[in-house]
């Protein structure tokens, strides 16, 4: 078989080829650098105070760093606020004030800019977020185990480890462009974003991270303190029991019951013993599912790993509807 | 060479068809007027053809075949939207650097040059200049790209007459030097008049009316007679339009078909632009379309008022 190929006009104007990537990187590097500026300053202030504080707990013992467990919520906020503040007006400042005109019809192309001007920043906020996430580790490290027993899977802070935290900024950043692009307003694309953000991190933190692997199960009543605890129950002769029928029994030897607290009333049968050693002696067994700390780094990688396929998707979404979109 | 080809083109928003079944070959060597009411379609056939929307139906094709949006066609047309867009807080010269690299081709000398001329300072943010300054640099960014074909969606409707006249002056310039087609959009005609030699008339999102300026002026003209009699010729004369005074009626008539002849008592004179497309605006369902002509063409209706 001959295939004759005749040239199109398109064919011979494309012998060209496109306009070179390269330089899209002076374009990006002026449109963003007060942005890059901006998260250099505040994310660098966020590292000194890690630095100064990690330094404290390894020179003083644990109890400097304990500030770290309270502040620890407010670093909570930073991958939304990059994903407001840098991801969703990347496309959305374009169309809302119509400069989008202008740029996507110049020669470069308008799907080659956006991956030009989406990729470097999405490298650049991991890369920053994920220096201090590991200064976070660093920091945090004392606090774990030990006589602080603090776990490094509780949903407090894990997500503000090495990498997680970059996983979490980057998705932050992803599911911002996307907003900006579909909203195509700056203010109420920066809501929606931190409010989809928030949605995914507390959904994840509730729903998925306790299933990334099958929990452990032990009757030892002495778990390390670094463990997270997922459930507790108890067991007579290899059955569970019902919590309602321990209760009925706590109740007869003379203890009080409400909500999920045990508290005791003085001359009760229960003598000097705690509620758990009054079971335990009377044949009871106390089971816990867990995820044991040993457990931290391949959480660590499960959770970065789909958070950085989410985000490359959520990206190669945006890419797409740049392309195919309708003005 | 066609710079712009519509064949059987459609965009819809929503529910709503902002242009339907709509063709048109635009040839190239013009600075083509796009004219029509608000909300005939105008800036939806410029976003089509500069590829910043995808159809709905049909295609549009530019520059001889390229299809609207790819990389060539990019290459060869440079499109000043409405309001002039530019980055606000980019200081001029960062403007030139940034569509410098941008594109294959940019004319830096070109566009260094001919700012100095208008006196707009380079290092001046360009959301500080005004108005009419945003216009030259959006214009002057879109000519140093040396373009086939430029297109520009009502630019100038937020300029002051002087600022108009400059504008214009520009395009005319480059139209001279570098015989670049333009493709302007506008509500207002009178802007385009002494410059445009094509009419495009776009009504409810179909052409009303297309071809070059003294084609059209040579085959229409303007009957004035006694208003007693107009009734009388309306309807075998090839009539657009019939504009009624007290004792004399006026009506725009189309001189290419056989039927035309002056009536008696009647006087023949020439049409201006503006008289024509204002016709043509006032009468939605007439058209005058070069080549083959539609059937319903053949009966032009007289308009009731």
């Amino acid at each position: 078989m001959t295939a004759v190929t005749i040239p199109t006009p398109a064919e011979k104007e494309d012998s060209r080829g496109a306009v070179p990537w390269r330089r899209m990187a002076w374009v990006t590097w002026r449109q963003y650098r007060v942005a890059v500026a901006g998260l250099v300053v505040v994310l660098g202030a966020v590292s000194v105070y890690l630095w100064i504080i990690g330094d404290q707990a390894r020179s003083f013992g644990g109890a400097a760093g304990h500030s770290l467990t309270l502040t620890a919520a407010l670093f909570q906020v930073i991958p939304a606020l990059i994903g407001a503040f840098v991801g969703a007006p990347l496309l959305a400042r374009e169309l809302e004030t119509g400069t989008f005109r202008f740029t996507w019809t110049q020669g470069f192309g308008r799907a080659r800019w956006t991956v030009a001007t989406v990729a470097p920043l999405a490298i650049v906020v991991t890369i920053l977020t994920g220096i201090v996430g590991s200064l976070f580790s660093w920091a945090y490290g004392p606090l774990i185990g030990g006589k602080y027993g603090a776990n490094p899977l509780a949903g407090n802070t894990f997500d503000l480890h090495t990498v997680t935290f970059a996983a979490w900024t980057l998705a932050a950043f992803s599911i911002g462009v996307l907003a900006g692009l579909l909203i195509r307003r700056v203010v109420p694309a920066m809501f929606a974003s931190m409010t989809a953000w928030a949605a995914l991190a507390v959904a994840t933190g509730v729903f998925l991270r306790p299933h990334y692997e099958a929990p452990l199960v032990s009757s030892n009543p002495h778990l390390p303190s670094s463990s997270w605890v997922m459930s507790t129950w108890w067991t007579q002769s290899g059955k569970t029991v019902s919590s309602s029928t321990i209760n009925e029994l706590l109740q007869k030897a003379g203890a009080q019951v409400s909500g999920g607290s045990v508290s005791l009333r003085p001359g009760s049968a229960l003598g000097n013993l705690s509620p758990t050693q009054y079971l335990i002696q009377h044949g009871f067994t106390q089971v816990s599912s867990y995820q044991p700390a040993s457990r931290f780094w391949s959480f660590q990688w499960i959770e970065a790993g789909w958070l950085l396929v989410f985000s490359l998707l959520v990206m190669s979404m945006v890419v797409w509807l740049v392309y195919r979109r309708a003005a | 060479m066609n710079v712009i080809e519509a064949r059987g083109l459609g965009k819809r928003y929503g529910s709503t068809w902002a242009l339907r079944d709509f063709s048109l070959a635009l040839p190239e060597g013009h600075v083509v007027a796009l004219v029509g009411p608000n909300g005939a379609g105008k800036t939806t056939l410029l976003n089509l053809a500069v590829g910043l929307s995808t159809p709905s139906a049909g295609a549009v094709t530019v520059l001889d075949g390229v299809p609207a949006g790819s990389r060539p066609a990019l290459d060869g047309i440079a499109f000043v939207a409405q309001d002039a867009p530019l980055y606000k807080n980019l200081s001029v010269k960062d403007m030139v650097h940034l569509t410098t690299n941008l594109n294959w081709y940019f004319d830096q000398g070109y566009a260094i040059a001919r700012l100095g001329d208008l006196g707009i300072p380079l290092g001046q943010k360009s959301g500080k200049l005004s108005g009419g300054q945003q216009a030259q640099l959006a214009l002057t960014l879109a000519l140093a790209r040396r373009p086939q074909l430029l297109v520009l969606d009502e630019p100038m409707s937020a300029l002051d007459p002087l600022a108009r006249h400059d504008f214009m002056a520009t395009v005319m310039t480059a139209v001279a030097d570098d015989g670049v087609s333009v493709l302007i959009s506008s509500h207002v005609l009178t802007e385009l008049e002494r410059v445009a030699d094509y009419l495009v008339l776009l009504t409810h999102g179909q052409v009303q009316v297309a071809g070059e300026v003294d084609d059209l002026l040579a085959s229409h003209r303007v009957l004035t007679g006694p208003a007693g009699d107009a009734e009388t010729w309306v309807e075998g004369l090839a009539t657009v339009h019939v504009r009624r005074g007290e004792a004399q009626a006026h009506l725009l008539v189309r001189t290419d078909t056989n039927a035309y002849e002056v009536p008696p008592r009647f006087e023949e004179h020439p049409v201006s632009l503006e008289e024509l497309t204002l016709a043509y605006l006032r009468v939605p369902e007439a058209a005058s379309l070069p080549g083959p002509r539609r059937a319903r063409e053949a009966a032009p209706k007289e308009i009731a008022r």
